[in-house]
């Protein structure tokens, strides 16, 4: 009897809220628009983020480690030292570059440097043969290291040529590293900048809305309708606002990424794969839709309770 | 039923509303509090309705002491009182039927159980004809019956009503009488404001004189002048 209650009440808090959503859809186009944005600031800074890291993922799979020998040493030796550096679990493989490969890949990159080019020709071939590292996990080449370092293969490498653990791709990857910490940091601050305008903003319509029903809630409150009888509408209607807004922000990221994607996949900034974000979004649709509602759910559900206490008074005077 | 022990309720250091009241009302009467606009009627029921503490002194209705009320009991302690208003408070955008039903959905009555007691209720007023008709369609007394028929839905023990036909000509104030007396003999204590001479006099009922917020007189069977 008592359960039965409570369902009615239940259904009766949610009819009202879904009735005055309807009555009030105007005063609520604020509430709306600003939390519509903040969700949009939220899913993109999402998506942004895992493109940059997947960026990084990219290039750090292309990462090697060059190893530069010196010019006297013998095949032998050359391959003993490949069948070694296999043999150690960070490896993935190893591949040998000649004396001569590297100077055709000298002259293909300084093609239009003319001077450089001279200076090549006139002194022989001064580019040491290399060895290719390719590690499985490039952030934990210790091991590697060591390795090199070791007094016994330190004597077959070129003395003057250093080991190059990255080459420019290490510079990539910092900078992309410190774009994605910039991106967060700014994510972040947008982020909580907007949900502090929203719940503002939804503390002002629900202020209006109550201000407009002020002689139904006198009523009510006369008549004994409890606390949660009174608020529970309000709350509801708060929070359909909550989830249209997730609504919006996810139809306008699918349609940017829709009407863009082609454009999208051809263009790229430099080493960063922006075509990325679209199979990203596509990939975890729901699970962004997901988050997208909870936390339009949770962001109007708790400052449309705060606003109803604030401003629904339910003190008895003294 | 009512009990108030030495009630004070000060608004500031100027004015005392409601000076050391005592009364006690049974059971099933019927009382009629009158007295001039100011001395403190309306006061006097804003506290036994809760919308406002005492400064001092005690109040018990239906065994609830007012002292040991909480805020969250209070909506439990309205729903035993059923409420008539002067401007009777109706909801203009709902219709009559839905006014009536309001205060029991505020209670989670269930909507058969509504559809069933609601029609009871406004044959009782005498309104049942006009279940569908919208508030500003009826007339000041018609519209204090729905206000009186959404009062009693919830069978309270006791009925207040505040001055319910001050808006209202004689005949019509005399239907919400009628109406009254007979939600009295069902046994519903009754309690009545009201500065209408006429209908103090032709009730013959217990009558409470307030002036300058103290009892001035309190008498069984009693008439009632304007000095």
């Amino acid at each position: 009897m008592a359960n039965m209650k409570r369902l009615n009440t239940f259904r009766r808090i949610c009819r009202t809220g879904m009735l005055n959503f309807v009555r009030n859809a105007w005063l609520a186009i604020a509430a709306i628009a600003i939390m519509t944005v903040t969700l949009t600031i939220i899913l993109f800074s999402i998506v942004a983020n895992a493109t940059f890291a997947n960026t990084i993922a990219q290039i750090n799979d292309k990462i090697d480690i060059s190893v530069y020998l010196n010019d006297s040493i013998t095949e032998k030796q050359r391959k003993d030292l490949t069948e070694r550096l296999k043999k150690l679990p960070n490896v993935r493989d190893v591949s040998y570059v000649s004396k001569n490969d590297a100077l055709k890949k000298y002259r293909a990159d300084n093609a239009n440097k003319q001077s450089l080019l001279q200076a090549i020709s006139e002194t022989g071939n001064p580019l040491p043969a290399s060895l290719s590292i390719d590690p499985v996990d490039p952030t934990k080449i210790d091991a590697i290291k060591t390795f090199l370092d070791n007094p016994e293969n330190k004597a077959l490498q070129d003395p003057q040529a250093g080991t190059s653990y990255s080459g420019e791709r290490k510079v990539a990857i910092d900078n992309i590293s410190h774009a994605t910490r910039i991106l967060q940091r700014v994510g972040i601050a947008a982020v909580l900048l907007f949900a502090v305008i929203s719940v503002l903003i939804i503390f002002n319509t629900i202020q209006m809305a109550i201000f407009n029903r002020r002689d139904e809630l006198t009523i009510m409150r006369l008549l004994g309708a409890t606390t949660w009888y009174i608020r529970g509408p309000f709350v509801v209607e708060s929070v359909m606002h909550g989830v249209i807004s997730a609504l919006l922000s996810i139809g306008f990221i699918h349609a940017v990424f829709v009407t863009a994607s082609s454009a999208l996949q051809a263009s790229s900034l430099g080493l960063l794969d922006i075509g990325y974000s679209s199979t990203y979004f596509k990939g975890h649709f729901w699970q962004l839709l997901a988050m997208q509602l909870l936390i339009g759910v949770v962001i109007s559900a708790v400052s449309s309770t705060i606003a109803t206490r604030r401003y629904l008074k339910f003190k008895t005077s003294k | 039923m009512i009990l108030l022990d030495r009630v004070t309720k000060v608004y500031n250091r100027k004015s005392t509303a409601l000076d050391r009241i005592s009364l006690h009302v049974e059971p099933k009467e019927f009382v009629i509090v009158v007295g001039q606009s100011g001395a403190g009627k309306t006061t006097l029921l804003r506290l036994l309705t809760r919308e406002e503490k005492p400064t001092s002194g005690k109040i018990v209705i239906g065994g609830v002491d007012y002292d040991k009320l909480k805020d969250r009991d209070i909506p439990l302690l309205r729903r035993k009182i059923g409420v008539v208003f002067q401007d009777f408070k109706l909801l203009p955008n709902k219709t009559v039927f839905e006014n009536v039903a309001f205060a029991l959905e505020i209670v989670g009555m269930g909507n058969r159980e509504i559809r069933h007691t609601v029609p009871r209720v406004l044959e009782i007023v005498n309104l049942k004809d006009k279940e569908n008709s919208m508030p500003s369609e009826l007339s000041g007394g018609e519209r204090q019956r729905v206000a009186i028929a959404r009062a009693i839905v919830r069978q309270p023990k006791i009925l207040i009503a505040d001055e319910p036909t001050g808006n209202l000509d004689p005949k019509n104030a005399w239907d919400v009488i009628r109406v009254l007396e007979k939600i009295n003999r069902y046994g519903t204590t009754v309690l009545l404001t009201t500065h209408n001479q006429d209908i103090v006099n032709k009730l013959k009922r217990r009558v409470i004189t307030i002036e300058g917020g103290r009892i001035a007189s309190d008498r069984a069977n009693s008439e009632y002048k304007v000095a």
